[in-house]
């Protein structure tokens, strides 16, 4: 796994807008007659954390998932308008919806390791990517479970079932899962809402470290989680995009009134 | 002011009905301690019942085995039961028993898994909601039906094939005995593919598995100790199938691996004896305990050997 450390984004060169790696525009989104996502325009940048903020409801989810299409396994599910992923239409049907999720990962709010052991939840992967070699495999896995901050813990019980581990660790360990086959992006939908304090900070400060090397978008409900680790933050309502720029700027100096409302904890 | 008062007067009104009704206390523990006395005696029935018949088998099991050497029996190819010079080898029972289950699994195993991965994983709600029925209502069939559909159709189907084939063999209600066992085994592993959590196909499909791969190297590993449940109640309900093979098999008691010719199974053999004029005390009669415990020792074997493997390769989620 390639770790990038020279490149150290300073505030200055954020300003000069990094690459984007994800570029929506005028998106729309029904399940069935519910119009859930309402002319959505949201670039996402590299190496960045983006965090999307909003009630429940407020169709935050729904456009995480729409980035990776996972939105399609609810049936009578509808779109207009594009996604572009590094310049190219994911909503196009034609487009292989398996290379989009090989490069981008996902982490749900509830763990879901598979009930293997920790080992075949790590090699699941590159296994079905093709990757057979029992010694390249090993090195992944070590280097997936460095990666997600959780090898000491787990290196002696490699053959042990996941489902043996506490929650927070199995989240880390769903998160080495995404690592395995080095994504370009990493979906995090409410990654620690389950979790309880002290592994909640383990994953936040993994996030942290992540992002030297993968784009990151995150869901959260809880907004000091948005203003510790987010680069730039969206506020989203009623599958609209309110209010999106500098995490900063959006907890400081909040444009709209919904957002300093919502920011402010007057609603929501 | 006036609502407080009702609120009081229907207060006081529910304590002292309340504490009248406590008073009948002594009846009401009477009731809690005598029922699960009762219940477990109702539950005795089927375990004595049980314990009677392992019993009864094991006695006269025991009478037959005075008769006949233990050896003779489990080692003997031949079975000749109501010739001048009877002959009591159990081994071509024990050969058909094996050869039409195997038969039947070959045909329902496959049959029954590729159902089952369609409906839990492909078919939409709808169609699922329409097909399960269906499905589980073929296994409403009584055997005896399957049986003549063996015996007067199947088998001169398959003559157009294999003219050499006899009018009664094991191969034709074997395939029968398979689609007979269809619907149990599709619908019992679909139930266990269809309750692994949809956290888990998410987490697969995430990561850029096609759906195949999803059920193949998720989905399956982790209902397979249902799905083993699954085969070896087929297993089982193949053994111990009768109607079937008594009426398409015949009952020449060969010793032989030619799936088109006769062949008797342990049941079928049962059937035959009992049904026929064996004497109360005679060799023949005692054979029938010999060959049915042969039959329910067989069966526990497998259920033994199936909980070892569901257990072994349990992924537990």
């Amino acid at each position: 796994m390639k770790f990038v450390t020279d490149i150290k984004n300073t505030r200055q060169e954020e300003k000069k807008q990094p690459t984007k790696v994800y570029d929506t525009k005028d998106l729309n989104l029904w399940y069935g007659n519910t119009h859930a996502l309402k002319n959505v325009n949201f670039p996402i940048y590299e190496k960045e954390v983006t965090a999307i903020i909003g009630p429940s409801g407020c169709g935050k989810s729904t456009f995480l998932k729409t980035l990776n299409r996972m939105v399609e396994l609810v049936p009578s599910v509808h779109t207009s308008g594009t996604i572009e992923y590094r310049g190219e239409n994911i909503l196009d049907p034609n487009f292989m919806v398996e290379d989009l999720r090989t490069k981008v990962g996902m982490v749900f709010q509830k763990p879901n390791p598979f009930p293997k052991s920790i080992y075949d939840n790590i090699a699941y992967g590159p296994r079905i990517h093709g990757i057979k070699d029992r010694k390249i495999l090993d090195d992944i896995v070590e280097s997936s479970l460095r990666g997600a901050a959780i090898w000491n813990e787990v290196k002696d019980r490699l053959k042990e079932n996941a489902y043996g581990m506490s929650g927070g660790q199995q989240q880390r360990l769903c998160i080495a899962r995404a690592l395995a086959i080095e994504p370009d992006v990493i979906l995090m939908d409410e990654p620690t809402s389950a979790l309880d304090p002290k592994s909640t900070l383990k994953v936040e400060e993994l996030i942290q470290e992540l992002k030297k090397d993968f784009s990151i978008v995150i869901v959260t409900h809880n907004m000091q989680q948005a203003a510790r680790i987010s680069d730039r933050t969206a506020f989203m309502l009623n599958g609209e995009l309110i209010e999106y720029d500098y995490t900063d700027d959006i907890f400081q100096h909040p444009k709209d009134e919904r957002t300093e409302d919502y920011i402010t904890g007057r609603f929501g | 002011m006036v609502d407080n008062n009702k609120e009081s007067t229907s207060t006081v009104r529910v304590k002292s009905m309340i504490e009248k009704n406590r008073q009948k206390q002594s009846f009401r523990s009477i009731g809690e301690k005598a029922v699960p006395n009762l219940l477990l005696g109702i539950a005795m029935i089927s375990i004595l019942t049980t314990i009677g018949i392992v019993f009864v088998l094991i006695s006269e099991t025991f009478e037959f085995f005075n008769r006949v050497s233990i050896v003779e029996f489990f080692t003997g190819t031949v079975l000749r039961p109501l010739s001048q010079d009877p002959k009591f080898g159990i081994l071509p029972l024990i050969n058909g028993t094996i050869i039409s289950s195997v038969i039947a699994m070959v045909v329902a195993g496959p049959i029954g898994m590729m159902t089952a991965i369609y409906l839990s994983e492909y078919a939409s709600d709808k169609a699922r909601r329409v097909l399960k029925p269906v499905l589980e209502l073929l296994a409403g069939i009584p055997t005896i039906v399957y049986g003549f559909f063996a015996f007067t159709f199947v088998t001169p189907f398959l003559r157009q094939f294999i003219p050499e084939m006899s009018a009664t063999n094991i191969l034709a209600p074997g395939l029968v005995m398979g689609v007979m066992i269809i619907p149990m085994i599709a619908s019992l592993s679909e139930d266990a593919m269809n309750s692994v959590p949809n956290a888990m196909r998410e987490g697969a499909l995430a990561l850029g598995s096609t759906k195949l791969e999803v059920t193949f190297k998720v989905i399956i590993p982790a209902a397979f100790s249902g799905i083993v449940a699954a085969f070896v109640l087929g297993i089982s309900r193949a053994v111990g199938e009768t109607m079937i093979v008594a009426i398409a098999s015949g009952s020449s008691k060969n010793f032989t691996f030619d799936i088109t010719q006769s062949m008797q199974t342990m049941t079928a053999y049962v059937v035959e004896v009992a049904g026929g004029d064996a004497s109360r005390g005679s060799t023949i009669y005692y054979s029938l305990y010999a060959v049915a415990m042969t039959l329910f020792v067989f069966t526990l074997l497998m259920n033994i050997l199936a909980r070892y493997i569901a257990r072994r390769f349990r992924e537990e989620y």
